[in-house]
């Protein structure tokens, strides 16, 4: 079941969606909530855009069964991101003029709701709250479990606000008591595992953590803000700090700097962010100093759309620094995962004592779900370090894995200066070619020799069939794949979380006994297409569905290409 | 207090056996010098000193201790040594920079340093010209400066860093010239006490490509006044003296930036009971 609500930008579009995410996963069912917004902070146009079910979602239907207008200002902009099934049903303010043609395919039926002149006469209702309540009656939801969501929501702000918003949303339930309403959740399932409501921002700022992050640099930038507002008050929590920085030069600077002192460290950011980090990120790789950046993916080139998803930040996470500069580059596949990515690249960055940069997107980053606990894992980064140290301390020694022991300043006998010139094991400048060949191999060597395990990438089932995708589109996949498998075909996803270092063995194994490949990314080049031919083998029979952002791709269209004039 | 008797520690103690890339009589000699002699009065074992810097001539100072260095990023060492010493305030953080390096590519995080006012003392070695990439006018060379580059000179003012500094909210501002060691050294000692940030614009000339500035050493002169705690008094007399005046220019009282770091840290599992249906 899909809600879509609409308002102009401050009409409390996102909190209504919120709350009624929230009320449905308190009875009982399992949901996420996106957003589309436009630019600006008051007056643009915004959708929340809900799927609620039995099972677990990962991400947006096909179709929508009921969109709510609270208002119809900007909606027509939504005109390719939401489509109505077929006989949806549409909550429309009469007094606001009828919902945008483009919004209204034939057979759509419109409930009128007269918002206008219920809040007029009304002091203190909201428009959005009395739509929430009509929305929540068409789908069944108990009112009860509803009004308690509300009572927390407004508790702050006193006994008044909460009677009038639980007036507006019963006001609101009894308006469409009489409408029809086939589109009625189905009865949810008893849970016994503990869940949580989450958005793949605050998951990934939990994982940084959980991985051991202490110190953090903040330069804010949509749609990565939330990472670092989250981690504001709860690193200080944890012992740790947050600084915000005058720009991503300083911020990523600032976690170099804070790094070099012994602290795992981090900074969170998106596409015109990492450009300007780009040079940092070289000489952490250089210099051997472990930091972890997430880049919460949008609409690029340049400013591009701040507000929407996409997946073109990959060419720039992967080849962007100038140089030799192996490091890692790491892709969560769905809300929870932006937990454990960020976990394990925080492990990374620290075991390997490199740069990592964690590639998620708006769609997961902004997303709310409602998940189950994500379980226990035991990363959390420990640096070799330098303690004992026999004179003369070679800071980058050669041999072994290539990991050598880092000095912390403080330790006595470890001085050496961390440095982005090519260097010799002391640490010293060195034009040598013989260094400068030495000094690649170990950083080259200590990466791709690491022993990553299964967490690589998401291998499931069987079949000569296979998706290949990565990042946000992996539960895209995973449920066009689950409708394949329906009908009794059998498709493999295979989607890599470890985008760098490629792992070419394992992916020869991952494609062994496929023949036809579907390559599924939102990317106008094709982006991941690309870096799949430069780094592995694939099968003649490859087909590329792709599209920029910010429409996001659905699973039918995914389902549609590979059953596409090919018996499975 | 003089910074240089009794010493504890010997000045060579400081230096590495690494030779620098300088040039015959640069400047920068005499600055090691000075720091190494105040980083022995400082009295402190030379693993309890991070140097930090960014790049060019001037950058290439922390390989020359034995203290902690890092070489970082052009223009970015005040971002570095703020991170550091924001996490390890137990560090005597020092960074090193030029008139290029400082004031043009790491203009904005000089602003921002001053504003931060973290505990770290500024070491800028300023010879009005980029050295290491062969003689481009920097923000503080004069306007009719000629150079390839700049055919005739920029015809642009030259930026008044300390002046900037102060506007921007140093905590402690002063200018030395490298050439007089026992002052500047000094003048390194009491900059690294003070509290907060603390800027030293050093006058560190380069006979390579600016041979006239070998006429600095009969041009600078004490400050005639004492140093001020009132910043708009030192900005305003910065804004009219001749360039030449040594000494400590100005000393504030702001705290310094140092977050509180929570004493017991909570259990992750705090954190999930928000998340919790």
């Amino acid at each position: 079941m899909s809600v879509a609500m609409v308002g102009s930008g401050g009409a409390g579009v996102l909190t209504t969606g919120s709350m009624l995410l929230e009320a449905a996963c308190a009875a009982g069912w399992n949901g996420l909530l996106t957003r589309s917004v436009g630019p600006q902070i008051r007056g643009g146009e915004a959708a929340a855009l809900l799927r609620l079910a039995t099972r677990s979602v990962e991400c947006l239907a096909d179709h929508v069964d009921l969109l709510v207008g609270i208002d119809w200002v900007s909606a027509q902009r939504f005109e390719s991101e939401i489509a109505l099934a077929p006989g949806g049903l549409i909550i429309s303010d009469p007094g606001a003029g009828a919902p945008p043609a483009a919004l209204t395919p034939a057979g759509a039926r419109i409930i009128d709701l007269p918002l206008a002149q219920l809040t007029k006469t009304n002091p203190g209702w909201r428009a959005n709250m009395i739509a929430l309540g009509a929305a929540a009656r068409l789908l069944g939801l108990d009112e009860e479990v509803l009004q308690q969501v509300i009572k927390q929501h407004f508790a702050a702000k006193g006994q008044d606000v909460v009677g009038a918003n639980a007036d507006a949303v019963a006001a609101g339930g009894c308006a469409v008591a009489t409408a029809p309403s086939e589109f009625r959740l189905a009865r949810p399932q008893k849970t016994i595992t503990k869940r949580w409501l989450i958005t793949g921002n605050e998951a990934a700022g939990l994982g940084a953590l959980r991985g051991g992050v202490r110190f953090a640099a903040a330069y804010p930038i949509t749609p990565a803000t939330e990472i670092l507002e989250w981690l504001a008050p709860n690193l200080a929590k944890v012992g740790g700090t947050l600084v915000q920085a005058e720009d991503e030069l300083a911020s990523i600077n600032m976690i170099v700097g804070a790094s070099y002192g012994g602290v795992p460290s981090l900074t969170a950011t998106s596409g015109p962010g990492l450009s300007l980090m780009i040079e940092a990120l070289g000489l952490a790789t250089a210099a051997e100093v472990p930091i972890v950046v997430v880049d919460v993916m949008r609409g690029g080139p340049s400013t591009g759309i701040p507000t929407k998803s996409e997946q073109t930040d990959l060419n720039i996470a992967v080849y962007g620094l100038h140089g030799e500069a192996p490091h890692l580059v790491i892709a969560p596949q769905s809300v929870t995962d932006c937990l454990l990515a960020t976990q394990w690249a925080t492990f990374l960055a620290e075991m390997l004592q490199t740069p990592a940069i964690v590639l998620s997107d708006q769609s997961l980053g902004q997303t709310q779900a409602a998940v189950s606990r994500p379980p226990d894992v035991a990363f959390i980064g420990l640096r070799l370090r330098a303690t004992d140290v026999a004179a003369p301390y070679k800071r980058y020694a050669l041999g072994g894995s290539g990991v050598s022991p880092m000095a912390i300043p403080g330790t006595r006998g470890g001085q050496y200066t961390a440095d982005g010139l090519t260097h010799t094991e002391r640490g010293i400048p060195t034009g040598s070619a013989r260094d400068h060949g030495a000094q690649l191999d170990k950083r080259r060597d200590k990466i791709e020799r690491y022993a990553y395990g299964d967490l690589w990438a998401t291998l499931e089932g069987e079949g000569e069939v296979a998706v290949l995708t990565w990042g946000s589109l992996t539960g895209v996949a995973r449920e066009a794949i689950s409708l394949a498998r329906a009908e009794g075909h059998n498709v493999r996803l295979i989607a890599p979380r470890l985008l760098l270092p490629t792992r070419p063995t394992e992916m020869v194994a991952a494609l062994a006994g496929v023949s036809r490949v579907l390559v599924v990314e939102q990317s106008h080049s094709a982006q991941f297409h690309r870096y799949l031919r430069a780094h592995y083998t694939l099968p003649e029979d490859t087909l590329v569905l792709h599209r920029p952002g910010p429409l996001p791709i659905r699973p039918s269209e995914i389902y549609r290409q590979l059953t596409r004039g090919k018996n499975l | 207090m003089s910074a240089t008797a009794p010493l504890a520690c010997k000045p060579g103690d400081y230096k590495s056996e690494t030779k620098p890339i300088w040039c015959p009589g640069c400047g920068d000699y005499h600055v090691l010098m000075a720091l190494t002699r105040a980083l022995a009065a400082l009295g402190l074992p030379p693993e309890q000193f991070a140097i930090v810097s960014g790049i060019g001539c001037s950058s290439r100072i922390p390989a020359y201790t034995t203290c902690y260095g890092f070489h970082g990023v052009h223009g970015r060492s005040l971002p570095v040594a703020a991170g550091l010493k924001i996490v390890r305030p137990d560090l005597t953080v020092i960074v090193a920079s030029g008139d290029g390096d400082g004031y043009s590519i790491g203009g904005n995080h000089f602003m921002h340093a001053c504003r931060r006012n973290v505990d770290l003392t500024y070491l800028v070695m300023d010879n009005h010209i980029y050295g290491m990439t062969k003689g481009q006018p920097s923000p503080t060379t004069e306007p009719d400066f000629d150079t390839a580059l700049t055919p005739g000179g920029t015809g642009v003012r030259p930026f008044n860093p300390l002046v900037v500094a102060l506007a921007s909210g140093a905590n402690f501002v002063a200018r030395a010239y490298a050439g007089n060691i026992h002052e500047t050294a000094n003048i390194i000692v009491e900059a690294v006490r003070h509290p907060g940030f603390s800027f030293i614009e050093i006058l560190s000339p380069c006979v390579t490509y600016r041979p006239d500035q070998r006429a600095w050493k009969d041009r600078v002169h004490a400050a005639p006044v004492t140093a001020t705690d009132d910043a708009a008094r030192a900005a305003r007399r910065l804004m009219t003296d001749d360039g030449f005046n040594l000494g400590v220019l100005y000393r504030g009282n702001r705290r310094p930036f140092q977050p509180v770091v929570a004493a017991v840290p909570c259990d992750l599992v705090e954190f999930e009971k928000g998340f919790e249906i």
